[in-house]
Order: structure tokens, then sequence, then C-alpha cells
């Protein structure tokens, strides 16, 4: 598991490149690529721009202007939108699902690397797929079968798994768990084998070489899925919004379709809430990136 | 691959769950797995295979039954009739909404596969040069890959409002573009586009950094351009990569949801099978057996695309 997803490739620029003046298509290159960096940014930008604006001064001045500059709309949209509460149910929702969908793939990913049986590819191709299905397309059945368990009170008001965190756990768990099975059983499989052999020279159970001796080497991958399943569980949007009903219960990802209506009139309102819903993911983006991008490419290329 | 003895003495023996093995099999097995590796080994598979099972894939097949019924969702399960292939009929001539989703799923595919696609191939072949500044480039492009996509309908909703979106307010114009249903597919697939260009460059940049560089360097010495280059070097390389980037779209434009469901629920213009099927169960009108049919549609689709996927990546791990 080689894959490099930045920096410099090694021999591919002479180092006599340097001395040389750029050349101009190297300039138009760098002209295009700018552009189009800077066009990529400009919706993010102006969502950032519109949200520090007072709603009263752009409705005058139009929103092709300069000026208004405020906090309001943060502390607005934070109050009326309730926002600490909607981002607690993210966490809710999202810190164990990614914590459960590592161990259990980790698991099968284990299994599936250590031993050479037959069924393998079989149970490598059940996750596999089951992280492709589109959802809508199992929506069905889930929601009856999801409004028919019940679940005691103190786990859930609904007294149902229906319009639970627990019935949202399951459900991004068993769809994430795909994914991560098949990155992490590729990545297990390019441990050494000897390791196993020593392990089980020591006498170590199954369990032990999964605990102690494989997972300890996979944290990298670990860290990089883990990185990925945490912005991908928190933008999880259809689930939530199908299978929960109370509005104070909703993740924020979901809850964002409720604050249409309460924002209706009012852009700058609008973005600040975009704002405040993007920054927890931007700052994974910006502190992890790195796991980010090897997360995903974990997925595509074997490495 | 240096395989242990265990491996090999359990090659010959399936996987734990299937309890009929020959005598001989087992026999092997049991001097080398203890009783409690086997349990463990049996529960590490099992607890996550009945969450997958239970909630992923019998679902699939209790969507694939339903549609042949006319269940209302409401009656007990013993009054279930069923309809054969009335649902289906009911869908192709009397939906009006069926055309419309198949064609804007349609465009979706069309446009993520002929403009947002090779955009990110072309962008991630750019950036594979040695380029300063390349990481502010890199990281501009694929921050939108970051956000939600129902995110993303709202930040695009302040450049495409009609009275206070910055679209209307540079071009003088008064167009609703979320809302008027002659143009809300377009802006939606820009916004859409505009996240999948971001994916797709990282894919193939990750794919263009594993080529072999002697490759590239035997091409440059016959003096090939460096469009040439690619176009019959580099590319058929990726092929692995390519596949996967052609699932990834397909299926991406399959479960298109998200964007449109935020923007007006999948009407009026918006219309998406995923949409559709959401509007059947979770609407008013609780038509199950229908909506099942739409889903059944859907699930065909996307398993012939998932096949091909699993197929590529299981012949590429072999390797």
């Amino acid at each position: 598991m080689t894959t490099t997803t930045a920096g410099p490739r090694a021999g591919a620029t002479p180092p006599t490149a340097r001395r040389r003046p750029p050349r101009p298509q190297r300039v138009v290159l760098h002209v295009f690529l700018a552009a189009v960096a800077v066009g990529w940014l400009f919706p993010i930008l102006w969502a950032v721009l519109t949200s520090l604006r007072s709603y009263e001064y752009t409705a005058t001045n139009g929103y092709v202007s300069l000026g208004g500059w405020t906090l309001d709309n943060y502390v607005t949209a934070w109050r009326t939108a309730e926002f600490g509460r909607h981002l607690l149910n993210s966490a809710y929702i999202t810190v164990p699902a990614v914590l459960l969908t590592l161990l259990l793939a980790s698991c099968v990913a284990f299994v599936i690397a250590r031993f050479s049986w037959r069924t393998n590819i079989v149970l490598l191709g059940l996750f596999t797929a089951a992280n492709l299905l589109p959802q809508q397309a199992l929506l069905i059945p889930l929601f009856r079968l999801f409004t028919q368990v019940p679940l005691p009170a103190f786990m859930s008001d609904s007294e149902l798994l229906y319009d639970s965190y627990w019935g949202l756990i399951l459900v991004n768990v068993a769809f994430q768990c795909g994914f991560c099975v098949f990155v992490l059983s590729n990545y297990m499989k390019a441990l050494p084998r000897d390791l196993y052999e020593a392990a089980m020279v020591d006498g170590a159970s199954v369990w032990r070489q999964y605990w102690q001796v494989t997972m300890p080497l996979c944290r990298p991958a670990l860290a990089a899925l883990a990185t990925l399943e945490v912005t991908w569980i928190y933008n999880e949007f259809f689930w939530a919004t199908v299978l929960m009903r109370t509005g104070d219960k909703f993740p924020v990802t979901s809850s964002l379709n409720n604050l249409r209506g309460e924002f209706f009139t009012d852009n700058n309102l609008v973005s600040a809430g975009s704002v405040l819903v993007a920054i927890p993911t931007l700052v994974i983006f910006f502190l992890l990136q790195k796991q980010f991008v090897r997360g995903l490419t974990l997925g595509a290329s074997k490495g | 691959m240096s395989d242990l003895p265990l491996i090999q003495a359990d090659r010959a023996v399936p996987s734990p769950a299937a309890t009929t093995t020959a005598p001989r099999g087992r026999g092997r097995r049991l001097r080398l797995l203890s009783r409690t590796d086997r349990v463990v080994v049996t529960l590490m598979v099992l607890v996550p295979l009945l969450l997958v099972v239970g909630l992923v894939w019998l679902p699939a097949v209790a969507t694939v039954a339903l549609s042949g019924t006319d269940w209302d969702g409401i009656g007990p399960l013993g009054d279930i009739e069923w309809v054969g292939g009335r649902n289906y009929t009911d869908v192709v001539q009397n939906y009006p909404p069926f055309g419309p989703a198949v064609q804007n799923n349609l465009l979706w595919l069309a446009a993520l596969f002929a403009v947002a696609t090779p955009f990110g191939m072309f962008l991630a072949v750019l950036l594979d040069k040695e380029l300063r500044a390349t990481r502010f480039y890199q990281t501009a492009l694929y921050l939108p890959v970051v956000l939600s996509l129902a995110l993303i309908g709202f930040v695009w909703q302040l450049l495409y409002s009609r009275d206070q979106g910055l679209v209307n307010a540079v071009l003088g114009t008064d167009v609703d573009w979320y809302g008027d249903p002659d143009v809300n597919i377009w802006a939606v697939l820009l916004a859409a586009g505009w996240r999948h260009v971001g994916y797709i460059m990282l894919l193939y940049l990750a794919g263009l950094k594993g080529v072999d560089p002697s490759l590239r360097e035997a091409s440059a010495v016959d003096g090939a351009s460096e469009s040439r280059t690619f176009f019959s070097v580099i590319f058929p390389v990726l092929r692995p990569i390519n596949i996967i980037v052609l699932v990834v779209t397909v299926i991406e434009s399959l479960r298109a949801f998200d964007l449109v469901w935020v923007v007006n629920k999948g009407r009026n213009g918006l219309e998406l099978l995923s949409a559709l099927v959401t509007q059947n169960v979770v609407g008013e009108a609780s038509r199950i057996g229908f909506g099942s049919a739409l889903a059944t549609i859907m699930l065909v689709v996307s398993l012939v695309f998932i096949t091909v996927y699993l197929v590529t990546v299981m012949r590429e791990g072999r390797r």
C-alpha cells in the first residue's frame, strides 16, 4: 500500500529546469489553474462573505456592494435554528457509528485477509456491493422495519427504531461497512504473513492476532478511514431525513431542510447557517487533509 | 505470496459458516484452530454480516418482492395480493413524473460523464506536473468534496436566488434558477458537477502518481508529444481507475438525491428516480407496491454497474 497523494515524483524534473526563466507555456498553465481554483472557491467564499453582512445593508445596496459588516447573522442563526442542539445530535450519531463501522469492518477484513477461504470473495463482494446500492431503493422495507421494531423507552422516546439515534447509527454502519471492509482487507493483505507465523509460535489466539498484531499495523488506514467516515456520516442526509420525525432530534445536515422555512426570505441568514454546518467538515479537511485524501484514494486504487 | 502451512491447509476448507464440511476438512481445521478461535472467527464475520444482510440485502430482496404486489402499507401482510407486472406498466404508462425522472437521471449521468469527469481528469493531468502552488490548486478543487450535497444546495442558492442571488444581480436577469422548470435542472447540475470535478481529479491524480515514470520517459524518447503520450500510453495504463471512475459516476447519478430534495423535494423540473421513490413512501400517498417497482428499476441498473466494479477491483486485487 504505497499510494502517494502529494509530493514530488522522484526524477520527474531535471534539476536544470529551475534555472531557466519560466516558459510562456508554464505561465499560461498557472494562469489557467489559478483562475479555475479561484472559480472553484468562489461559491464558498461568497457564502462566507454574505454571512458577514447585514440583511438591511444588502437589501438596500444589493449584494454586489461592500459594507454592512456584522456577525449578527451567526448569532441569530445559531439561536433560531438551535445549531448547538443539532450539532450535538450529529455527534451522537457520527461518533458511535464511525467507531462501530471501523470495529466491525476490521473484523471482517481481518478474516478475509488472514485466511484463504473460498467464501472470502463472496463475503468481500457482499460487503462492497452493499456500500454502492442506491439507498432510496431500500427505503420501503427499511422504513416498514424501523416502524415495527420496538425499543425500550430509555433508549428512545419514540419507543421504535424509527425516529431514534440507534436506528440511524445502525443504518449508517450497515452502509459504510462495505467501503471499510474493502479498503482494510486490501491493506491487511499487504502486511507480511510472517507476523502471524511468529504470533502463532507464541501461541497467540486469533483474537490476539487481530487486536495486537494486525490492528496496530493498520493505524494509517484506520486514521484515513476514520477521517473519511466522520465526514460522510456527518454529511449523511437521506436516512436522517426519512427515518427521523422529531425536529429536535435531527442531525445538523438534515436539519438544514427545516431551516429553509425559518430563514425563508433572508439569504444572509441562510449563508451563516451554511457556514456553521460546514465548519466541522472544513476543520477536518484542513487539519486532516492528508488522511482524507488518502482514504478516498485507498478505496479507488489499491496502491 | 508465501503461504503459511496453516493457510494452505485452510484453503481446502470452506468458511466456518458452512457447517456441512467434509469430515476430512473439518478434522484438518480442528487441529489448526482451537475451539475458541473458531467461535471468535465465526462471530467476527457473523455479527457484521447479519447487520449488512439484515439492513441492506434483505430490504433489497423485499423491494423486488413488494414490487409485484398491491400493498398499501397499512393492511396486514396477509392481505397482500400479487399483481404481477402491473406496477411496472403503471410506472411506465400512468405516472407522468416517470418520463422526466428517467430523462433527468440520464441527463445527470451525461453531464457528469461528458463534462465533469473529463474536466476533472484534465485538471489531474495538469496538476500532475511539477508545479509551484500545486497544493493550493488541489485544495481549492477538492474542497467541495468535503461538503454534503445538501449543504451545496444551500450554498448555491446564494448565487441562484431570484431576488437576492448573485447571478441575477450580475447578469441583470430575473430568473428563478432553482424554481423555473426549464432551467433548474441545469442549475442543479452545475452545482453537482462542481463537486464531482474535485472528486474525479483526486482519483486520477492518485492514479497518475502510480504510473511508472519510465513509461513517460520511453515515450518522450520516442518523440511522442505530451497529449499523444497521455492518450496512447498513460490513459490505457489507467484502465482500472477509468472503470472505477465510470462506475462512481454512474452510481452517483443514480443515487443523486440530496441536492434536489433540499431544493424542492424533486418536483417541478427536478424529478429524479430516487426522489420519486421517496415521495411514494414518506409522502401522503403511501403506494408501497408502486414505489417498490420504481426502486427495483434503480436496483437493477445499479447492480449491473456494481458487478462491473467488483469484477474490476477483485481482478486488480489478485495481481
